[in-house]
C-alpha cells in the first residue's frame, strides 16, 4: 500500500496519516510512504524508531520509505479493560468493587492497565451507590441559583432594631451550620471512588449549595451594616461532632437525615416569619436545596441498610454517643432561640411574645415529627424513632 | 564480579533515572533476580569504576562505550555490548540551516558559524562535525564552532545543548545547528523550530547509541540472566511499559558494535580519548 502525504511534514501532523495506515495492518506488514516534504525521510526515520516500527529507505515507485509495523503501537489499548459503562442504566455499568488503578479514569473508558493504584476508602458499591443519584444530581444541577440575581437585595428591611438584630443572630447561626454542612461532604468526596461518578457529583454540588447558602446568609446578615451576632461554644461543639464523624453512612445519617432534616422545619419557619422579603427569599432558596440533600441522605441510607442490616444498630449508637458527648453542653444558643421567638412575635408586646413562644414550641414539635417520619422511612419502629428523635442535638443541626 | 548481585552503573543525567532503575529493580526482584544499581554524576566516573571492577555492567553512552572498549583493550581485556534499546539503533544526526538563508549545501557552510551541543555529545557535536570534516570542512579552520554546553560529562544525554543550538539558529546567532534526527522533528513539533523555517542540508550515516557494557566474559551467569530478562521484557506488560516509556524504548535488543565505528573515528579526529581510553580533550571538564 502506498500512503501519499503530499507536502505535509511529520512536524505538521503527517504522522496521523501514517499511523492510521499502520493501524489497518497486522504487525510485520508494511506500507510504502511517499510525499514531497523536504525532511520527510529524516523525520519518518526518527518517528518510526521511537514507535517501534521498522524504517527502510525506498527509491522506487515514488515511495521514499517503507515502514513495517511493530507490535508496540497499540499496546496500551490491547492491554486495557473497560471500566463499566458511562450510562448508569446499562446492565453492569456500575461494578461492585472498582479497582483502585482505574483511578480518575471516566466510568465507561477503556483503561490501560498499570499506573498508579490509589486507595479509595469508599469503593464498595453497596456502601456508596444510590440508583437515585443520577436523577438527584440532574435535579440539583437544574436548580442552581445565583445569589446575585435570585434574591432581591434591595427589599425594605424592618425598621425595628430588635427585629433586625434577631435576623442577624439567626443568620450568624445559619452560617456556621452551613460551614459544617459544607466541610462534611467535602471530606468524603475525595474518598469516593470516581467510578461512582454521580455520587461524587452530587456531594460536590451539595458543597456548592452550602457555599451559596453561606454567601446568601452572610450577605443578608450584613445588609443593614450591623456586625454579625454571637457564635457560641455549645453550637460549635455540636457541629464539631458532625465534622469529626469518620463513617460515611453515620455522617450522612447525622448530617443529612437528622440535621438538615431538622433544618427543613427551621427554614420553613423563617420563610413564614421573616420580617422582610430578602430574608424570606434566602430561606426559601436554601430550603429547596436542603430538601434535596435530605432526599439523597435518606436514599443512600435505605440502600445501605438493605446491604448491611447491622448498620441500624451503629446508627442508633451514633445518635446516643453524640447525645452523651453533647449532654454537658448548652445546646442551642439562647440568643438564637430568643431571636426565633422575637421573629415569630414581631415585637416585644407580651401578647405577641406569647404567640412567638408558642410558634417556636410548634416549630420544635414539627422538627420532632419530621425526624420521626424520616426515621420511619428508614425502617425504624415508632418507639425507636421517637426515642432517637428526642436524643437529637438541641442545636437542631 | 564475585557477589551474586548484579551491580549496574548508570549516569544520573535526569531525576527520572531513579524512577527507571528503582522500577526495574523491583521488576527484577519479582523474578528472583538479585539486581542493584549505583548512579554516577558523569560517564567518565562510571567508566573508571567499571574498569576498577566496582560495577558489573555499565549503562553506557556511545562515547563511554568507546572509552571503555579502548581502556579495556589497553589492559588486555575485551569489552562487550550485551544489550541495547531498539531506539539506540540506526540513529542519524542532521545539519540544519534557516530556510531563508543562502546555504543550500554543506559546501556553502565554509566561513560560517555552526552551533553544536556539549563538547562530549556524540550526536550533536562529535559525529556531525566528523561528517562535515569528511566533506572537507575542518572545524575551527573552515567553519567556526559555537558550543552549547549543558551538563558536561553527561555525553549529551541532556537535550538542552541541542535545543540551545536550535534556538541560536532561529535567533540568527549561528548559521547552522547540529542535532539528532528525532530532535529536529521534536523541535518542529514543540515550536522551537517552526515547521518550514529550517532545512536539513546534511545528514550523517547511521550510528548506534547507548549499550549495556560488560568488561571480560560476557557470559557469566548473572550477566546472561540480566540480558535474558531484559530481552524478555514485553511492552505489553503493564508493570514494565511505563519504565520502557521513560527509558525511551519498545524492546531491548542484543547488543551490536558495528555502528560505533563512526564515533571511534570522530574520537580520533578530535583527539577526545587516546587509543588507551585516556581523556585527552583539553577543554573537557566532566
Amino acid at each position: 500500500m502506498l500512503v501519499d502525504l503530499g507536502h505535509l511534514g511529520l512536524d505538521q501532523g503527517a504522522h496521523l496519516i501514517v499511523k492510521h495506515a499502520l493501524e489497518q495492518l497486522e504487525p510485520g506488514a508494511a506500507i510504502d510512504v511517499c510525499g514531497t516534504h523536504p525532511e520527510l525521510r529524516v523525520h519518518l526515520r526518527a518517528w518510526a524508531r521511537t514507535r517501534g516500527h521498522r524504517y527502510e529507505e525506498r527509491d522506487t515507485d515514488g515511495a521514499v520509505a517503507r515502514i513495517t509495523r511493530g507490535t508496540a503501537a497499540d499496546a496500551a489499548r490491547r492491554n486495557s479493560e473497560p471500566a463499566g459503562h458511562a450510562s448508569p442504566t446499562v446492565e453492569g455499568a456500575i461494578v461492585d468493587h472498582p479497582p483502585g488503578h482505574w483511578g480518575v479514569a471516566p466510568r465507561g473508558a477503556q483503561v490501560e492497565l498499570g499506573g498508579p493504584d490509589p486507595f479509595f476508602a469508599l469503593d464498595d458499591k453497596a456502601h456508596v451507590w444510590v440508583d437515585d443519584a443520577p436523577r438527584l444530581y440532574a435535579q440539583a444541577a437544574a436548580n442552581q441559583w445565583d445569589p446575585a440575581t435570585a434574591i432581591d437585595w434591595t427589599s425594605r428591611l424592618a425598621n425595628d432594631e430588635l427585629i433586625e438584630a434577631a435576623v442577624i443572630q439567626v443568620m450568624t447561626y445559619l452560617i456556621e451550620n452551613e460551614v459544617a454542612a459544607l466541610v462534611v461532604p467535602a471530606r468524603f468526596i475525595a474518598q469516593v471512588h470516581p467510578h461512582f461518578r454521580e455520587v461524587m457529583q452530587l456531594l460536590a454540588i451539595q458543597v456548592a449549595d452550602e457555599a451559596r447558602h453561606i454567601e446568601a446568609f452572610t450577605r443578608r446578615a450584613m445588609l443593614s451594616g450591623r456586625p454579625l451576632g454571637l457564635s457560641t461554644v455549645g453550637g460549635r461543639q455540636s457541629l464539631q461532632t458532625l465534622i469529626d464523624e469518620p463513617d460515611f453512612a453515620i455522617s450522612a445519617f447525622l448530617l443529612s437525615v437528622l440535621g438538615e432534616g431538622t433544618f427543613l422545619s427551621l427554614l420553613s419557619f423563617l420563610e413564614a416569619h421573616a420580617p422582610d422579603a430578602t430574608t424570606r427569599r434566602v430561606a426559601q432558596l436554601a430550603l429547596q436545596d436542603e430538601a434535596r440533600h435530605v432526599a439523597f441522605g435518606i436514599a443512600h441510607l435505605r440502600v445501605q441498610l438493605d446491604a448491611e442490616p447491622d448498620l441500624r444498630t451503629r446508627l442508633v449508637a451514633a445518635v446516643e454517643r453524640r447525645h452523651d458527648v453533647l449532654a454537658q453542653t448548652s445546646g442551642l444558643n439562647d440568643e438564637v432561640y430568643d431571636a426565633l421567638v422575637l421573629l415569630a412575635a414581631g415585637s416585644l408586646d407580651p401578647h405577641a411574645i406569647a404567640t412567638g413562644w408558642r410558634r417556636v414550641q410548634e416549630l420544635q414539635h414539627d422538627m420532632d415529627i419530621g425526624r420521626r417520619r424520616r426515621l420511619a422511612r428508614l425502617g425504624f419502629a415508632s418507639a425507636e424513632a421517637e426515642a432517637l428523635s428526642a436524643l437529637h442535638t438541641r442545636n437542631f443541626m | 564480579m564475585t557477589s551474586s548481585t548484579l551491580l549496574l552503573g548508570a549516569v544520573a543525567y535526569d531525576p527520572k533515572v531513579v524512577t527507571i532503575w528503582e522500577g526495574f529493580r523491583a521488576w527484577f526482584a519479582d523474578r528472583d533476580f538479585d539486581f542493584d544499581y549505583v548512579l554516577f554524576s558523569n560517564y567518565e566516573r562510571q567508566v573508571d569504576a567499571h574498569l576498577a571492577g566496582e560495577i558489573d555492567v555499565a549503562w553506557n553512552s556511545p562515547l563511554a562505550w568507546v572509552r571503555t572498549r579502548r581502556a579495556a583493550q589497553a589492559r588486555g581485556q575485551e569489552a562487550h555490548a550485551v544489550a541495547m534499546r531498539d531506539s539506540d539503533c540506526d540513529l542519524t544526526s542532521v545539519v540544519v540551516v534557516r530556510t531563508d538563508s543562502d546555504i543550500d549545501d554543506p559546501a556553502d557552510l565554509k566561513g560560517t558559524t555552526i552551533g553544536v551541543g556539549s563538547v562530549d555529545s556524540p550526536q550533536a557535536t562529535l559525529l556531525p562535525l566528523s561528517y562535515l570534516r569528511s566533506l572537507g570542512l575542518s572545524p575551527g579552520t573552515d567553519v567556526t564552532i559555537r558550543r552549547f554546553d549543558v551538563l558536561g560529562g553527561k555525553h549529551g544525554d541532556h537535550i538542552g545543548g541541542e535545543r540551545d543550538a536550535a534556538r541560536a539558529l532561529m535567533a540568527g546567532e549561528v548559521d547552522a545547528a547540529c542535532m539528532i534526527d528525532g530532535n529536529h522533528l521534536l523541535f518542529g513539533r514543540e515550536g522551537t523550530l517552526p515547521p518550514g523555517a529550517t532545512t536539513v542540508i546534511g545528514q550523517t550515516g547511521p550510528y548506534d547509541h547507548c549499550n549495556f557494557t560488560v568488561i571480560g566474559d560476557p557470559h557469566v551467569p548473572k550477566v546472561d540472566r540480566f540480558v535474558s530478562l531484559l530481552l524478555g521484557m514485553s511492552y505489553d506488560d503493564p508493570g514494565v511499559r511505563p519504565l520502557l516509556d521513560l527509558e525511551g524504548l519498545k524492546e531491548w535488543r542484543v547488543g551490536r558494535i558495528e555502528l560505533y565505528a563512526p564515533l571511534e573515528r570522530a574520537v580520533d579526529e578530535f583527539a577526545f580519548y587516546d587509543a588507551a581510553g585516556n581523556v585527552v580533550a583539553a577543554d573537557y571538564r566532566p
